[in-house]
């Protein structure tokens, strides 16, 4: 595979990934991933938190507001969490998270949740290799150009609604 | 020094060279450049070795020098040396909370391959850290009473020796093993290597010794069921399964056996691998400890049909040890640490058809050889054909289920030696020809080259190849004879050896149930499916679970003499955790701000230890501080935001994205 390097020649841009891993797999995986020298992308930004199910959905919302083109969330396999079930409850999250983003036109590329064990170190560069690729295509998430899109959204209907009052007003008249 | 309201924020930054591992591919000094013009930082260093004395002293100086009350040390990662540096900081005078650690080293340098966007992901991260460390406050250690019993799981030698150390010590140690009898796979072999001392004569007394200790506790046939709580306070609930035998008024007699219905053993005996038979009641070998027989169900015919004389029982006599009844116990047990010491099982070669085992009666696994050549085996010692006949060729394949891109890929670490062990008792016991086949003759270790060595002397061949086939010679009608077919690769010729045996040489596995165990004792397993210890070089028989430590083959293979050392090593990491009374946990837990919280009760179903509770006077969730583990899963889902976790604060993990995200100037 080659390497992929956080600057883009052609653009000079690259994409921005905040990472959440649990303290007890993901992060201990990304660990070995170092201890065993195993090469991966630079874009990713790790946060440690002790279980995915810490993950407030509001951290990954504020990491989008705040530049990132993408979070990436990583937990411990289904069975296997420190704490009996927290990253179920992250699963949970994720699927509501996915629904409202989408919706908000993040594409759901951008959020990405993985089981990695503190074994897989080789899954921890994969993943973020892959997600690398995955957002250099979709390019920037340029969440103030959207927000201004919104505005203008926004803007046009409260500008209906007024003119049909008017409209409503004069028929009354 | 005490943490006082309104003092300034003086951070003191420290970033580690770690000798080339980070200096090679972070920029240390533009680092340290960039973190000086950062809000809050007083002083800003890099330094060879942060985690060294001198580094430490350098932290704690300028905590004295320059009033310092934050300090952040980007290096390797916290779960290595954040240890390390709080309790500098605390030597200092500082709360050890003060504390932060950037991870440049695992999660940058050794990972990244550009200078120019590490030292730039560096930054950040540094930055991340900077942000957040002010908004941290003092805490306290949690000290948790820890129960000072142990629980061993698996009775083989690994377990016996870490179970004799920990009783000697002075503590209470139950010890489960599967099997009817402790001893394992060494209490199968007849000699050992390179020492050619006879297994079961070393072995055996530390067997009785086990089951004698005052301090031990032996559930054999037993198995865990259920393991809940934590390090320093498990409960954990073992199954006893029925023998149908009081183990504490048999004698060990064995009238029994000989008054059984059955006048001949009909059915396999499974300690020897199924090459004798025994009867329904049996003692699983003579230096079985405990030295009780044991009914199986299966085959009896009380049990199975109810229909029998019970000649048996009549032999026992008043003594009553035999209770046709017996049913399943369920055990439950409080431990403070637990060891592993669950084993291995041998390569299955009918996975690998081409080497005729399960077809050709003389091809046979290198654990029956032992079995054969053991006294207390099927022949009383004697290595012998299908017929009945001693062998006057063997061949010994080695690598059966080791080194193999189809099967396993690892080495199985004993093979080598144990084939050559395996070549000299075959040659002294029977005077055949061996050929050994190898890939490579792997013998580190402390006299295993001197022991190579002399076998060869002794006239064993040895011959570099990997067998491809073995197959009936069928030049002379039917000898039974076999033709071992392999590629000599020191002299580039196809080999076709004739001989009359061949043994396999097979690989150690990991126990087809390891995954349940797994799960049970919320351990982690490598690829291969060997439990995983914490750190490769440094936690070598710990978990990623604290409290729980591992000895011997379950971790991975290895001969006696490493599972007995790795054995001494989890019981002193489970003595000094036992000993000291307490256990020191992190104060990550959570705690409801009352004024804010609304009363929904949406945390309490979230909490996997029933840690929260409704207080309904004051209609407010509260969280009990001692049952809290600190997972944060309640923190996340509060819908007013009203639960804080220590040590991960909402804000301090809202500073820590701002600043990996913010540009840098």
């Amino acid at each position: 595979m080659s390497e992929i390097t956080e600057n883009n020649v052609s653009t000079g841009w690259s994409p921005r990934i905040i990472a959440f891993f649990c303290n007890w797999c993901t992060y201990t995986a990304a660990d070995l991933a170092g201890v065993s020298r195993m090469k991966y992308a630079s874009n990713v930004r790790i946060i440690r938190v002790m279980c995915s199910g810490r993950i407030d959905p509001q951290f990954v919302l504020e990491a989008f507001a705040k530049g990132a083109d993408g979070v990436l969330v990583g937990g411990c396999h289904p069975n296997d969490c420190h704490y009996v079930e927290g990253n179920y409850k992250m699963l949970r999250r994720y699927r509501l998270l996915q629904r409202m983003l989408s919706d908000m036109g993040i594409e759901p590329e951008r959020f990405r949740l993985e089981w990695i064990s503190a074994a897989e170190g080789d899954k921890v560069k994969h993943v973020v290799n892959d997600m690398v690729e995955k957002l250099t295509k979709l390019g920037p998430l340029a969440l103030d150009q959207k927000q201004k899109d919104w505005d203008k959204e926004v803007q046009s209907l409260e500008d209906d609604v007024h003119a049909q009052q008017q409209e409503g007003a004069v028929a009354h008249a | 020094m005490l943490p006082q309201k309104h003092e300034p924020i003086r951070i003191g930054f420290y970033v580690c060279h770690c000798g080339v591992n980070i200096a090679s591919m972070i920029d240390v000094e533009a680092v340290a450049r960039y973190a000086a013009k950062l809000p809050n930082v007083a002083i800003s260093r890099n330094y060879k070795y942060m985690c060294s004395d001198p580094g430490q002293e350098l932290i704690q100086q300028d905590i004295a020098d320059h009033r310092l009350n934050r300090i952040v040390v980007a290096a390797c990662s916290p779960l290595l040396h954040e240890h390390t540096f709080r309790k500098a900081t605390a030597a200092a005078g500082l709360n050890p909370y003060y504390f932060q650690m950037v991870n440049i080293r695992e999660h940058n340098s050794w990972v990244h391959t550009n200078r120019e966007e590490a030292t730039r992901k560096a930054m950040a991260q540094v930055r991340a850290a900077i942000y957040r460390v002010p908004l941290h406050k003092p805490l306290e250690v949690k000290k948790v009473p820890i129960n000072p019993n142990v629980l061993i799981v698996g009775g083989g030698i690994a377990g016996i020796h870490a179970a004799l150390l920990l009783a000697n010590a002075g503590k209470q140690v139950y010890l489960v093993e599967r099997e009817p009898t402790v001893g394992g796979h060494m209490a199968k072999f007849d000699k050992t290597f390179p020492t050619l001392d006879c297994a079961m004569c070393v072995l055996s007394p530390k067997m009785a010794a086990v089951g004698n200790h005052p301090n031990i506790t032996l559930w054999t046939y037993s198995e865990v069921a259920k393991v809940d709580g934590y390090v320093g306070n498990y409960k954990v609930t073992v199954r006893r399964k029925p023998r149908y035998i009081i183990e504490d008024l048999c004698t060990g007699c064995q009238e029994c056996v000989d008054n059984c219905i059955y006048k001949e053993p009909k059915f396999p005996d499974t300690f020897n691998l199924g090459l004798s038979k025994r009867k329904p009641v049996y003692l699983p070998f003579p230096q079985a400890v405990p030295p009780v027989v044991i009914i199986d169900p299966e085959t009896c015919i009380e049990l199975k049909t109810g229909k029998c004389k019970k000649t048996c029982v009549e032999a026992c006599g008043d003594r009553k040890a035999i209770d046709l009844k017996q049913k399943e116990e369920l055990r439950e047990i409080e431990v403070g640490t637990i060891i592993i010491a669950t084993g291995f099982k041998t390569f299955d070669p009918r996975r690998t058809p081409y080497y005729g085992y399960g077809v050709y009666p003389n091809v046979l696994t290198s654990l029956e050889v032992e079995r054969f050549l053991n006294a207390s085996g099927p022949t009383g010692g004697e290595l012998v054909l299908n017929n009945g006949q001693k062998p006057k060729r063997v061949a010994i394949v080695h690598c059966v289920g080791s080194r193999d891109e189809n099967t396993n890929k690892w080495c199985s670490r004993v093979c080598c030696l144990y084939s050559l062990k395996l070549a000299h008792l075959i040659k002294e016991r029977t005077e055949a020809e061996v050929y050994n086949f190898y890939i490579d003759i792997r013998a580190p270790g402390k006299s295993m080259e001197e022991f190579y060595t002399r076998v060869c002397e002794e006239g064993v061949q040895m011959i570099r190849g990997k067998v491809a086939d073995v197959y009936p010679d069928t030049s002379n009608g039917s000898n039974g004879r076999l033709i071992v077919q392999a590629e000599d690769t020191l002299m580039s010729r196809i080999l076709k050896v004739p001989v009359d045996m061949v043994v396999l040489s097979v690989g150690l596995e990991p126990h087809a149930d390891t995954e349940q165990v797994r799960r049970m004792f919320n351990m982690s397993c490598s690829a291969e499916g060997w439990f995983l210890e914490r750190h490769p070089k440094l936690a070598p028989v710990s978990t990623f679970t604290d409290g729980i430590f591992l000895a011997g083959c379950c971790q991975g293979p290895k001969d006696i003499p490493d599972s007995v050392a790795q054995a001494g090593a989890a019981a002193a990491e489970a003595f000094s955790l036992m000993d000291k009374g307490h256990i020191e946990q992190e104060p990550n837990t959570a705690y409801v701000l009352e004024e804010e919280c609304s009363g929904c009760k949406s945390c309490i179903p979230l909490c996997p230890y029933t840690a929260i509770s409704f207080l309904e006077d004051k209609k407010k969730a509260y969280i009990n501080e001692a049952l809290c583990k600190g997972c944060g899963t309640c923190v996340g889902s509060c819908p007013s935001g009203s639960i804080v976790q220590n040590l991960f604060e909402d804000e301090e993990v809202f500073r820590e994205i701002e600043g990996l995200l913010e540009p840098v100037a």
